[in-house]
């Protein structure tokens, strides 16, 4: 259940998401980085009973991994495991086998159909829950995240909630490069979504924007930065993929450590 | 036996948890169903991905999901969600394809479902039922609904003689005894053969077993002996030969040892003079028609 998120629950998270990474001597942590302080978040402070969760960014599982772990629903053995022969900590979500992941994503432009069959369940039902959904933004090629939109303004809705994490970076490229889709809060307005933009990064502007009422399905449009809180990372496409080596890692841990240290607008 | 597909989901509508999403098909056929569902029944449009996701959410929170469309467009627009959100997590959604092999005639190549079940069957998990007769309909319903799995029900048009009595539905049944051979058909396919089949005497007349449900589970031990007592084993559905009931045929019968003294197979070749026409007509190209199969017993 949602507890306070203070900044130093979000600078633990990142320490340990490192460190997993590190150890497990993977990539994909740019995306995590990213993806973190909105995982945590999302299951810290607006997550409530009877809700539901989809990461359709299904390559930030490293960090919603950590938020779990940083709720006491998975052990620091489970973290150990991660990226290993033999674990459910895949760098993926698995299918099954985790009790707080509801579905396997890692293919992008399954979360949001997902998310909407969540949504429509609990509007059949009359129950109150809300289904949160965090989407990267390269995933906004994929053309089933627009049948998708269309389906929930049909249905009208309005317990879905879905958070892009705008990091401006995909696979091969900056989001501009590869496939132009500014601004996306029009797009998606024009699609009959109630849209909010925020600083990703700035937990009280998120959980505000979350909060305001909306009679439809709303996207918070949350601007991150691709390896937030480390230098060499930070919009750098390289660290979609590339694993840390002994030295950058102890000059990560050093600088998320600094900042944590030093008074800051944001909680991030 | 759209119409008795209709009926089917109507008897039982009444049950809380059955949801029906239809890709923006069944005018002037699910009306009915619309109208006893009320709203849990769900245009979700022209958008097949979104609507095996959303059945899959729906299914992830304990619902009875049914997804409808033209076979092609349920099985083959949104394959990686059948994968990913539906078979890997074995929720148990239905899709259901209505007109199954040529079943779309002179609608043309990109309206057929040539290889529908066996690339839904790769999936592994995948309960797949071919109803040959309206009367299987409901009863296919129902066997669905009794399992709390994936599902893949194919419908086509009831191809039955007049007057011939159908059998209760099964996943596998000997429609007609013999002894010049034994024919395993898929599908309403069935029913021109035993149009043709009726008159024949019993030393020319091949033994018809009809399989209903696959992959190809429970097979009966009568049907082994037919296969072990007559000359010929011949395989015969409405799908390409990848992953159908011939390929899996064969593969059941090598790993049993069983080994007929003569194995051929009829199924759909696509389109070999490259023209289009009616359901006969293809099925007539593919040598699927009940005269070519007879003439091919031998």
């Amino acid at each position: 259940m949602p507890n306070r998120l203070t900044r130093d629950d979000l600078t633990r998270a990142r320490l340990r998401l490192l460190q997993m990474h590190f150890e497990a001597g993977v990539g994909h942590i740019g995306g995590n980085l990213s993806a973190l302080d909105l995982l945590m978040t999302i299951h810290h402070e607006l997550m409530q009973e009877g809700d539901a969760f989809v990461l359709s960014k299904g390559h930030s599982a490293g960090a919603l991994y950590i938020t779990l772990w940083a709720l006491g629903r998975l052990a620091e053995d489970d973290l150990k495991t991660f990226h290993r022969d033999d674990t459910l900590l895949a760098a993926h979500p698995p299918p099954a086998g985790l009790a707080d992941v509801l579905f396997a994503t890692g293919s992008l432009g399954h979360g949001l159909p997902l998310s909407c069959g969540l949504a429509l369940s609990r509007r059949l039902r009359g129950e109150a829950g809300r289904v949160w959904c965090l989407m990267s933004d390269g995933e906004w090629n994929e053309g089933s995240n627009w049948e998708a939109l269309i389906f929930a303004r049909q249905q009208g809705l309005g317990n879905l909630t879905v958070i892009v994490d705008l990091n401006g970076l995909q696979g091969f490229g900056t989001t501009a490069e590869v496939a132009d889709l500014r601004p996306l809060a029009t797009k998606l307005r024009d699609f009959g979504w109630d849209v909010e933009e925020v600083d990703g990064h700035d937990v009280a502007a998120v959980v505000a924007a979350a909060r305001r009422d909306s009679a439809g399905p709303r996207a918070i449009l949350a601007s991150t930065t691709k390896g937030r809180g480390v230098s060499f990372m930070e919009g750098k496409v390289e660290w979609h993929y590339l694993p840390l080596t002994p030295e950058l890692y102890e000059q990560a841990v050093r600088e998320v450590r600094a900042a944590a240290d030093t008074p800051s607008a944001t909680a991030g | 036996m759209r119409t008795a597909f209709c009926s089917a989901m109507v008897a039982v509508a009444g049950r809380p948890d059955l949801v029906f999403l239809t890709g923006d098909l069944g005018f002037m056929a699910l009306e009915p169903l619309r109208d006893a569902l009320g709203r849990r029944f769900i245009n979700a449009g022209v958008a097949e991905q979104n609507m095996i996701g959303v059945a899959a959410g729906l299914a992830r929170d304990g619902w009875r999901p049914w997804a409808y469309s033209i076979a092609p467009f349920i099985y083959a627009r949104p394959y990686e969600q059948l994968r990913n959100d539906v078979a890997m997590h074995s929720l148990p959604v239905t899709m259901v394809g209505n007109g199954g092999g040529y079943g779309y005639g002179v609608m043309g190549a990109t309206h057929h479902a040539l290889e529908d079940y066996g690339a839904v069957l790769a999936l592994g998990g995948i309960r797949v039922l071919v109803p040959a007769f309206d009367t299987d309909v409901s009863q296919a319903v129902a066997s669905i609904l009794g399992q709390s799995r994936p599902a893949y029900l194919r419908l086509g048009l009831d191809e039955a003689p007049k007057g011939f009595e159908r059998p209760p539905f099964a996943p596998w049944r000997r429609l007609v005894e013999g002894d010049a051979a034994t024919i395993l058909v898929c599908g309403p396919l069935a029913g021109g053969l035993l149009a043709a089949l009726g008159d024949l005497p019993r030393e020319r007349r091949p033994n018809l077993w009809l399989v209903s449900e696959l992959p190809l589970d429970a097979m009966p031990e009568a049907f082994f002996a037919d296969v072990r007592r007559t000359p010929h084993l011949m395989a015969v559905e409405e799908h390409v030969a990848t992953g159908g009931v011939g390929e899996r045929l064969a593969r059941e019968l090598l790993l049993r040892g069983v080994a007929p003294r003569r194995f051929t197979h009829r199924c759909a070749l696509g389109y070999p003079s490259g023209r289009y026409g009616s359901q006969a007509f293809h099925r007539r190209e593919s040598g699927l028609d009940a005269a070519s199969i007879l003439a091919a017993l031998g």
